[in-house]
């Protein structure tokens, strides 16, 4: 163990061989998708990666999960080198590097139960709980908000929101280090993505996991990353703390991708957070509490 | 266009010639010795031979091969001074049953199994585009339900039982056609049809029932793509929003289906034509393979390889026409 | 002309009537077990030259409220309520008859755009077909007018890209030729069904400024059904909420996202991400 990044990438470039438009032969086009891409994610924290489509945040989400092989550059795992990574390397990095994928539906087999969904990967690696797979899985189930009671569902029968906790318990089955969450919450309604949003940052406090969030929404990667990496057409065009980068941007293209996102007048938001004050307010005054001044600031879970 | 024309001939020609080198190696190591075949009963060990040296059975294989492909195109000459037989290109031999040219035979019989082959492609794309796209407007009802209980039948019959059936109810049963027998369309063309007729209906089915699946299937897929809602939206009235909007996306890959099955069915169809006493290509493939007649079952594979992938060929140029997206990834 | 009949008359107001009138409008589709009513008594208006945002997560039954204006619901679905277009009520019109209000009177912006053109014919075809269908006309007249929209959707070299076909454009690009499409008939109100959805940030703010630009040229009404609550506070002047086909609570837009009265509307805000406010804990909306 080093107390250095848990996941650090250096310089990874991934090319794409594409059909070339040859004439009598066709040739070979190359497509550089990710372009000389360095960054580190902090042990504990949050790295947001953010671009529109075409970035190569997706790429990236790949190369460094280890589906895909960069073309050049290296990648280090809690101080080790798992750019070739086989055998028992491979598979320590898989148990420790979990993804969650956007469409909880279509990363759930339908015709697998959840229990046996979140235990599979268990069964990959061979591992076999102490206290048996069932309270395993039952506590895993509790963890991210789901009744244990339905462990013998299949995923049709979750909402989306869910379903996606589903695919969070199975990524947490094997108590991994990263989690790399890519578009995890962009296929949500609004007040769900809320709660798992706040679900993704309790675990992270209280397992010490590190994540990798990618998302192309920037209004929610700033709830939940700590640094963020801005990609534009492959590379890293700006990169820092996430306030930095959010509120002082120094790159043309940071500031119109941040301009461009549509908000909500903030004189609207101070009348109705005033508003709302002050019917709490009046409502405990009759009770005789003490009022929360700031609602959406506070405590934990709900 | 051109060059992606060019590019397409030149990998037909590989693939011509990778079937051609398969069919001649298996024949070369895995057949009984054509010599001994030809010889008949009465055979002496030299006549076999002579045979063997005349037919340049007695070359190495990758020669034999040679003077076949190059038979092909220049013609070849099978011995030596007097006792010579030329043969003109494109020579594919001799049958070793009548000793007759196969180019020849091949070429008698091509207009019998192209009259099958276009009659019934007229009627199953008539029956299969027509019942798949009235089953997919009509969806759910009796329709519906009828066409595709028809195709059913057709998918899961086998030909040769249809077409026994069909020779028993109309010939034997009802009587409405004499039994069926050879005739030239230019001197009783009533004749011609009726000896036409069954094997058309019998091939038509099949592929009739298996194309109208597809079109309905395809169909139903295009009606509920958002472009048709689109199309509604602006107020187009429903049958150009059909016509033009639904049924292009519906037919275009039945076209690539069709080029192939078309093809195909050029080179002979080999049941129907036996069942039906037809002497076309069909027939004369399983005459041969029944007798072991190497030469003329060559010259039927090769022949409907180069039809397969002339079909191919054509398929591919359509549909650069027929579906834009097609069109200029390749141009 | 033989286009006189229900457009012509439609388009011509009953004294006072606001351009689309909605009442107590319910949608319901036939399902084994009994109809499932997926739109439950809404009711909203839109006057000439403003935009209603209707907001809604899935399922809040947004989609089907539009169509169900248009005439266009889905197979088995029924309207049942009151729609009226100046004054003249749409439902229980025939097909034909509606027919001559669909693109011509309101036109409809999706939210897919390559989806929503036609893959094998040009934008020009698509385009002129709209046209053509409801004014007649020459092929050469329909170009002109369409080369006209396309320009006026600030589609660089419009002379040239009428030819092009969709998958040739990019998704702002396709997205403007939805709209050139949608304007071409100069319609009195366009129902844009999460235009912008499937758009990347930059591309969106580009498409929403081109809507309200053009909104401003012509006085269109307009319907903006959207799921992001940020997206409706910019672009509408009243704002309904819906939620499991039900009416939450209709008002300006000032008066929803300054002092919401539903706790529904009030939750919604609260679970939004706000890009100037990082908070340690959004609140979650209860189910």
């Amino acid at each position: 163990m080093s107390a250095g990044p848990i996941l650090a990438a250096r310089g990874v470039t991934k090319e794409f061989v594409t059909r070339g438009t040859g004439k009598v032969v066709a040739g070979k086009a190359r497509f550089t998708a990710v372009d000389d891409v360095s960054f580190e994610v902090p042990r504990g924290g949050t790295l947001g990666i953010v671009g529109e489509s075409g970035s190569g945040k997706s790429t990236t989400a790949r190369i460094i999960a280890k589906l895909i092989e960069p073309t050049r550059g290296t990648l280090e795992f809690d101080g080790e080198d798992v750019t070739s990574a086989t055998g028992r390397a491979l598979t320590s990095f898989r148990q420790n590097v979990q993804v969650v994928f956007q469409d909880p539906y279509s990363s759930l087999n339908p015709k697998h139960t959840v229990e046996r969904l979140i235990s599979a990967p268990l069964d990959y690696q061979r591992i076999t709980p102490p206290q048996g797979r069932r309270a395993f899985v039952a506590e895993l189930m509790e963890r991210v908000g789901l009744n244990p009671d339905h462990a013998q569902r299949y995923p049709s029968q979750f909402s989306g929101g869910q379903a996606q906790r589903i695919g969070i318990a199975r990524a947490l089955a094997l108590r991994p280090k990263l989690v790399i969450c890519d578009e995890a919450v962009s296929a949500l309604d609004v007040s769900v993505q809320a709660r798992v949003i706040n679900l993704l940052n309790e675990l992270k406090a209280d397992l010490g996991l590190s994540y990798v969030f990618i998302a192309h929404d920037l209004a929610v990667v700033r709830q939940i990353a700590d640094t963020i990496a801005v990609m534009h057409r492959g590379r890293i065009v700006e990169s820092g703390s996430r306030d930095d980068v959010f509120e002082r941007p120094q790159d043309d293209y940071t500031k119109s991708l941040l301009a461009a996102v549509p908000r909500i007048d903030p004189e609207w938001d101070r009348r109705r957070l005033e508003m709302l004050a002050a019917e709490a307010a009046a409502e405990n005054a009759e009770s005789t509490e003490p009022a929360e001044p700031r609602a959406r600031v506070g405590g934990g879970a709900a | 266009m051109l060059f992606y024309l060019l590019r397409r001939v030149l990998a037909g020609i590989l693939v011509l010639f990778l079937i051609s080198l398969f069919t001649f190696a298996i024949f070369f190591w895995l057949s009984p010795d054509p010599a001994v075949q030809i010889c008949g009963k009465t055979c002496t060990p030299e006549r076999i031979d002579q045979i063997r040296s005349q037919l340049g059975l007695d070359l190495p294989f990758l020669q034999q091969y040679w003077q076949f492909v190059s038979g092909i195109f220049v013609g070849r000459t099978y011995g030596e001074g007097a006792g010579a037989i030329t043969c003109a290109a494109p020579c594919l031999g001799f049958s070793f049953q009548t000793n007759q040219s196969v180019t020849d035979m091949i070429a008698d019989r091509m207009p019998v199994s192209v009259t099958v082959a276009v009659g019934a492609a007229v009627l199953w794309l008539l029956a299969g585009v027509g019942g798949g796209l009235l089953s997919a407007v009509k969806q759910g009802t009796g329709w519906d339900r009828t066409v595709m209980f028809g195709a059913l039948a057709g998918i899961s019959l086998p030909n040769y039982f249809v077409a026994l059936l069909l020779q028993y109810v109309l010939v034997v049963q009802l009587q409405w056609l004499p039994f069926p027998h050879a005739a030239s369309f230019t001197e009783d063309p009533v004749a011609w049809f009726q000896a036409y007729l069954m094997p058309w209906l019998v091939l038509a089915f099949g592929y009739a029932a298996m194309y109208s699946r597809i079109v309905r299937t395809n169909v139903i897929d295009t009606l509920g793509q958002n472009f048709m809602r689109t199309a509604r939206a602006k107020g187009l009235d429903q049958s150009l929003v059909m016509r033009r909007h639904a049924l292009r996306p519906s037919l275009t890959p039945v076209v690539t289906l069709f080029g192939m099955d078309f093809a195909g069915l050029l080179g002979g169809a080999l049941i129907t034509e036996t069942v039906f006493g037809l002497n076309g290509v069909g027939k004369l493939a399983a005459d041969s393979i029944t007798k072991n007649d190497q030469p003329v079952i060559m010259g039927v594979t090769l022949l409907a390889g180069l039809l397969v992938v002339i079909g191919n060929m054509v398929v591919d140029v359509a549909y650069t026409g027929l579906d834009p997206r097609v069109r200029v990834r390749s141009a | 002309m033989s286009i006189t009949s229900a457009a012509r008359t439609i388009s011509i107001p009953v004294v006072g009537a606001p351009l689309l009138e909605v009442e107590h409008l319910s949608v319901s589709f036939p399902t084994s077990s009994g109809p499932a009513t997926v739109v439950r008594d809404a009711s909203f208006r839109v006057d000439q030259g403003t935009t209603l945002g209707i907001v809604g997560e899935s399922g809040s039954g947004k989609s089907m409220t539009s169509l169900a204006v248009m005439g266009l619901l889905p197979r088995g679905g029924t309207a049942t309520g009151s729609v009226r277009l100046f004054g003249h009520e749409l439902l229980g019109r025939t097909d034909r008859e509606l027919r001559r209000i669909r693109g011509d009177r309101i036109a409809m912006v999706f939210q897919d755009p390559l989806s929503s053109l036609n893959p094998y014919y040009t934008i020009g075809v698509q385009i002129t077909e709209a046209y053509r269908a409801h004014r007649g006309g020459s092929q050469a007249a329909a170009r002109k007018v369409a080369i006209e929209a396309l320009e006026r959707v600030r589609i660089a070299d419009p002379d040239r890209r009428i030819d092009h076909y969709p998958h040739q454009f990019s998704g702002g690009m396709r997205q403007r030729i939805m709209i050139a499409m949608a304007i071409c008939l100069e319609p009195d109100l366009i129902i844009c069904d999460e235009p912008t959805t499937a758009l990347d940030v930059t591309v969106q703010a580009q498409i929403l400024d081109l809507l309200a630009d053009l909104q401003r040229q012509t006085g269109t009404g307009m319907v903006f059904i959207t799921h992001d609550l940020a997206v409706v506070s910019r672009v509408a002047d009243d704002v309904l909420v819906m939620k499991d086909g039900d009416e939450v609570e209709r008002g300006t837009t000032e008066q929803i996202f300054t002092a919401p009265r539903a706790p529904y509307t009030r939750a919604l805000l609260d679970a939004l991400p706000r890009i100037d406010d990082p908070f340690e804990t959004l609140k979650g909306v209860q189910a």
